[in-house]
């Protein structure tokens, strides 16, 4: 086995810059009666303020400060979405609260193409997710955290090596009470190291057996079990912006973070979505909403970023924003697909449905369909807007209509008017343009009775002088009443 | 012996007025013998933009294109229709021989959104053929969509009135329509290749597009042999290259069976 630590300092305060770079100096307090700095950024630092100083004494020495209180419920869920994005380099992801995560990797080694290459796309991806952290790997997750606290990016890949690696780490790391580490430190025992070298009976009866099972689990010596973390079946994400927007471009920043996380999620699902929920919270406004649906589902970040720019771009927004969550839908499965010996061959599904939502994303969801025949003699019923890529019943007729049609399809014009258009007439014919020829005809049509919308008319195929070749009716009964239904083009 | 007239003219020095240069460009055989010979490649430019300029609309500039898009249907891709000027009809592009489950509709409401559409759908290389009734183009919007062609692989045809046909246009394909006696009347305005090409008259008749939806294999030969009694000479006449060359595969052919 072995164990990567990913550590991440100062996350509470990281949780904060991760949607946008603070223009003020800002500090995470604890809150209660007497709030202290938990952590501050490096603009605060240079004002002087350091972790473990009353809020009140930060704020005298940087008055523009903006003071946030820790939210651990939200670092937890956090520390979870995240958990969820690591998903996709080990299937054994562990959360070690408040700020680590533990991933087994040696079963993804050969995946990945070893070690380094793991390690570099995970520290990148965190980067990309907004996160700056240390990682270290050894045999036991205990070590590994040991190391990745100390910020320490260390390797060690053999039991024998952990000792000496472990050995001149403090230890106000280890994850005993305050006292025992004070206690020890009054001993003269400073380092993790000093410690092995303490008699263990005598270790265990001062200081409590913990403490000498905590050394044991980190060099191997007891087993150390750890509680897989298993992602939920819906992704929901909340992120604070610092400061409230109104631009599109901060907003997709921060939409960005999570939807990489997303991405993250639901590879490690091998799954996709195909609805997505992106909620912009305002101050005192109802939120808006933005529905993001894809025609396959996907997982493909640049191209939910890519609908959700066209989405925002058109968008009004009432106020600024102050907090974004997407959520999406149920993961779904994708669909495995084959490769094609020639790749030019073949446009994957993925990419042939990215075409559509773009375009349903600009012109509305209506403004893109497809058409199919449906069984009907009317020849406005005679079809159907339905959805792309569905395929309807072929031909699509009654069984009598197919036999007829054997004989000789009569033909059919590629463009019907919405609404029949009443012809003019001149001496006695038809007209458009100048007199009509009829070049075929009549094709009766009689149908539809029982539904209130019955038909009896006489189709003609006509041409004007011009060449153009039209679709023309006349109201049985009439001799003198032509409707213009269809175009020849 | 003289040499005959058919050799003198093979000769590579000798340039004939009818003759286009060759360039190799993936087509699409547009499924009329006097058109394919006048196209470079033998058919509709894939990969590129042509213009179709139609004296009044409905004179068949789509029935024109009818057995492409009916083979193009059979990939893979979508066939997009992009701003149609009506409605189009699910039986009329069914009789044609079009799988409508490749056809998609995109109505736009502005010369704007049809172009933008337009240039999306080919530079995505998810569509096999795509369809655009925009209104007179600027010529920097249309070289945008020549190379979002290029790019995508994509089929774009450009329908508009024979009055754009004096503004200038990077399409590689411009080909002016006009209706004549029941006929449709080509003039291609501009071919890759260049060259004088003689008008053409083609019959659209119904008849030729009411093949169902069949595979390739089964369809009739694009190239029929010579009736018995009608030799390959009778064509030799006024033929250009593609045409001789196809002549010569014939005679093989014949000679073959015989």
């Amino acid at each position: 086995m072995l164990w990567a630590c990913l550590h991440i300092p100062d996350f509470s305060l990281q949780l904060l810059q991760r949607a946008a770079a603070p223009v003020e100096p800002v500090i995470v307090s604890s809150g209660g009666n007497r709030p202290m700095v938990l952590s501050c950024d490096a603009q605060a630092r240079s004002h002087g303020i350091a972790p473990g100083m009353k809020v009140s004494a930060a704020v005298a020495l940087a008055p523009d400060l903006v003071e946030r209180h820790r939210d651990a419920a939200g670092e937890r869920h956090a520390l979870e979405r995240i958990a969820g994005w690591a998903g996709q380099f080990s299937s054994m992801v562990s959360l070690s609260p408040p700020d680590a995560l533990l991933l087994e990797v040696e079963g993804s080694l050969r995946l990945f193409g070893g070690l380094r290459q793991i390690m570099l796309r995970l520290s990148g991806g965190l980067n990309e997710l907004g996160y700056t952290g240390a990682a270290a790997v050894t045999p036991t997750p205990t070590a590994a955290r040991l190391l990745a606290l100390a910020g320490l990016q260390s390797t060690v890949t053999d039991l024998a090596g952990l000792e000496s690696a472990l050995s001149g780490l403090p230890l106000a790391l280890l994850d005993q009470p305050a006292e025992t580490v004070r206690m020890l430190a009054l001993a003269g025992v400073h380092t993790v190291g000093a410690c092995f070298a303490l008699p263990r009976d005598g270790l265990a009866r001062r200081f409590g057996q913990s403490l000498v099972d905590e050394l044991d689990r980190a060099l191997a010596k007891l087993p150390d079990p750890r509680r897989p973390y298993e992602p939920p079946a819906r992704y929901r994400a909340r992120l604070a912006l610092p400061a409230p927007v109104h631009e599109t471009e901060p907003l997709l920043f921060a939409a960005k973070r999570l939807i990489l996380e997303l991405a993250g999620f639901l590879r490690a699902k091998q799954a996709g979505v195909t609805r997505l929920k992106l909620t912009l919270c305002h101050e005192d406004r109802r939120p808006t909403v933005v529905r993001l649906s894809f025609s396959a589902p996907s997982r493909d970040p640049q191209r939910i970023l890519h609908l959700l720019r066209e989405r925002l771009a058109r968008l009004e927004l009432p106020q600024r924003v102050e907090a974004i969550l997407l959520e999406s839908e149920e993961a779904r499965s994708l669909d495995s697909r084959n490769l094609s010996l020639f790749p030019e061959d073949n446009v994957p599904e993925e990419e042939r449905s990215a075409v559509l939502d773009h375009l349903r994303a600009r012109l509305g969801v209506d403004a893109v369909y497809s058409i199919a025949s449906h069984a009907d003699h009317r020849p406005e019923l005679a079809w159907r807007a339905c959805q792309i890529g569905v395929r309807g019943e072929p031909g699509a007729a009654e069984p009598g209509v197919v036999e007829y049609r054997a004989g000789g399809r009569p033909e059919r014009p590629l463009w019907l008017l919405d609404q029949p258009r009443r012809l003019q007439l001149e001496d006695e014919a038809p007209a458009l343009d100048g007199p009509l020829t009829l070049l075929a005809g009549p094709e009766r049509i009689e149908s539809g009775w029982w539904d209130g919308n019955d038909v009896a008319r006489d189709y003609f195929i006509a041409a004007n002088g011009q060449g153009r070749r039209f679709w023309i009716f006349r109201e049985r009964g009439t001799a003198s009443t032509w409707f213009l239904q269809g175009i020849f083009a | 012996m003289p040499p005959s007239l058919d050799l003198v003219l093979q000769n590579p020095a000798v340039w004939r007025g009818d003759q286009y240069a060759k360039v190799a460009v993936e087509s699409i055989p547009s499924g009329f013998d006097e058109l394919d010979a006048q196209l470079p490649g033998g058919g509709w430019p894939r990969a590129a933009l042509t213009e179709l300029l139609a004296s009044q609309p409905g004179i068949g500039e789509l029935r024109l294109l009818a057995p492409a898009l009916a083979h193009l249907s059979r990939e893979q891709k979508w066939l997009a229709l992009i701003g149609p000027p009506y409605r189009p009809y699910a039986p009329g592009f069914e009789s044609l021989g079009v799988d409508l489950a490749r056809l998609v509709v995109v109505s736009t409401r502005s010369q704007a959104e049809t172009f933008w559409a337009a240039e999306r759908c080919l530079r995505s290389g998810a569509c096999a053929a795509v369809l655009a009734w925009p209104g007179p183009g600027s010529e920097r919007v249309l070289r945008r969509l020549q190379l979002a062609a290029e790019q995508g692989k994509s089929f774009g045809v450009l329908f508009g009135p024979t009055r754009n046909a004096a503004a200038p246009s990077p399409a590689p394909l411009r080909i002016q329509l006009s209706a004549a006696r029941g006929r449709l009347g080509l003039q291609i305005l501009k071919r890759r290749g260049g060259g004088w090409a003689p008008p053409l008259s083609l019959a659209l008749d119904a008849q030729r597009f009411a093949h169902p939806l069949t595979p390739t294999l089964s369809r009739p030969s694009p190239y029929p042999l010579p009736q018995a009694g009608e030799g390959p000479f009778c064509l030799l006449g006024k033929g250009s290259i593609a045409r001789d060359l196809r002549v010569s595969r014939l005679q093989r052919l014949q000679h073959g069976v015989a």
